[in-house]
């Protein structure tokens, strides 16, 4: 058995600590020991994007990133998006352009599109497909993905997010 | 799918981060980014005993204008080096290769030193090393030595470090005046793993071909340089006859283009040929434009 390490971070504003194996992945801390199950796993190794975190502002795989990696980092994950019960203008631009379907990637589309837009507040479709390139969804389709990170970006520069999409996505 | 049980170090020093290689040799596994080791644990791929997670040696963290060279810390992650306005300015070459590693989301983590140390025989980094004679530091129980990548490569995933060595620098030098550079690459999208790649840097002297250099990777055990196709332009007037005989050197120069799921060895060999004929003529383009 080895040693257990204490690991103290911050998500979404609040402290947490916690004494895990040094072979804890990240991800599981988050939704194993802390609780935090928004945040998906998929491959878990590193391919799929689902478990797309924010550490220290920047969008990384919790799969692929030990526990004990993260001590002393502040971490934001898609529970911290939503402010007062009131959707983020990213989830609300998801919703509106159906940006999802069953959800499964949803969680690692959202803090991918939460960095590109902290950096770009007007990405071009191929600054957006870079920044998504690592983030797998096998049901929406890409297009209306792509439609959702036009419009949030829109509603984040404060701009007039465009019509909901109409009809079957 | 969860690592299996390992002992953790976290040194605060390079000499400590040595001490504990020495104390444990093959049973220890240096962690960085751990963009491509943790995968490994994770699929019980690699097992070893002691991980040694250098992540808090943060005065490995930094890119140093040189001269005639730039000199990157192993801990640099691939995001620093390409949104490094130091790196834009004076060595875009570098900063355009950085972009073909993996997606941003890996290059978050990745460093610059790991991608070396790893050696993939796919990834940009290392055919990079090879393209521009870079100098890789290493340091062990004696003290630094400085390994040139043309011997640092060994075989897959294998390279010259000792075992109870560390990666702690790389000089990576800056191109020189009149010439152009280049990096083409055939991937099944953009950010997976090249399926072939060619790096190429070519130097006009009155019109003529004064230098040139191709790295090749995704076709082999190691990057590869292709110096009969190196050849073949060399102290010539550059034109596309030129580029197309010169990728068609390159193409049959390989010794042993890997094969597997993506493509076979005989695809790879011609995607080789292809984009070294695709990087001489965006190089020479360059280097006129220079």
């Amino acid at each position: 058995m080895t040693a257990k390490r204490d690991v103290s971070l911050t998500v979404n504003g609040v402290a947490y600590s916690a004494s895990v194996e040094p072979r804890m992945t990240l991800v599981d801390l988050l939704r194993g020991e802390l609780g935090l199950t928004g945040t998906h796993v998929g491959c878990e190794h590193g391919v799929c994007g689902a478990c797309t975190i924010l550490l220290n502002g920047q969008a990384v795989r919790s799969c692929i990133m030990l526990a004990v990696q993260a001590d002393g980092a502040e971490l934001m994950t898609v529970e911290g998006l939503s402010e007062d019960g009131q959707l983020h203008p990213i989830q609300q631009a998801f919703v509106g352009q159906r940006g999802l379907q069953c959800g499964f990637c949803t969680p690692g589309f959202l803090m991918s599109v939460y960095e590109l837009l902290q950096h770009n507040p007007a990405p071009g479709d191929d600054e957006i497909k870079e920044a998504l390139g690592g983030e797998l969804c096998r049901c929406t389709g890409y297009q209306s993905i792509l439609r959702s990170v036009r419009d949030a970006a829109a509603r984040l520069r404060g701009e007039v997010p465009a019509a909901a999409t109409e009809g079957e996505a | 799918m969860k690592p299996a049980q390992f002992d953790y170090a976290d040194p605060r020093s390079v000499e400590d981060a040595v001490a504990l290689l020495q104390q444990h040799g093959a049973d220890a596994k240096i962690l960085a980014g751990g963009q491509s080791l943790v995968p490994l644990l994770n699929m019980r791929l690699a097992r070893p005993a002691v991980i040694i997670d250098v992540g808090k040696l943060r005065d490995l963290d930094y890119i140093r204008d040189d001269g005639d060279a730039l000199v990157i810390g192993a801990l640099t992650t691939q995001r620093s080096v390409e949104r490094s306005e130091l790196v834009a300015r004076e060595h875009p070459l570098l900063a355009a290769t950085t972009r073909y590693i993996a997606h941003p989301q890996i290059r978050n983590r990745g460093t610059f030193g790991g991608s070396i140390a790893h050696a993939d025989p796919a990834a940009e980094c290392p055919a990079l090393a090879v393209a521009l004679d870079m100098q890789i530091t290493v340091v062990g129980p004696g003290g630094a030595r400085v390994i040139a990548a043309a011997d640092f490569f060994v075989t897959y995933l294998t390279t010259s470090l000792e075992q109870d060595e560390i990666l702690t620098d790389v000089r990576v030098p800056k191109l020189t005046p009149g010439t152009g550079w280049s990096i083409q690459e055939v991937a099944r999208r953009h950010g997976d793993f090249a399926m072939a790649g060619a790096i190429c840097t070519l130097t006009l002297e009155r019109g003529r071909c004064a230098a040139a250099r191709i790295a090749l990777f995704g076709v082999g055990a190691v990057p590869v340089r292709a110096p009969e196709a190196e050849q073949t332009i060399i102290g010539q007037e550059p034109n596309a006859a030129l580029f197309e005989e010169a990728g068609a050197r390159a193409s049959a120069e390989i010794s042993e283009p890997l094969a597997d799921i993506h493509g076979s060895s005989e695809f790879r060999r011609h995607l080789a040929g292809v984009m070294t004929q695709r990087a001489l003529t965006e190089a020479f383009s360059r280097a006129e434009a220079r």
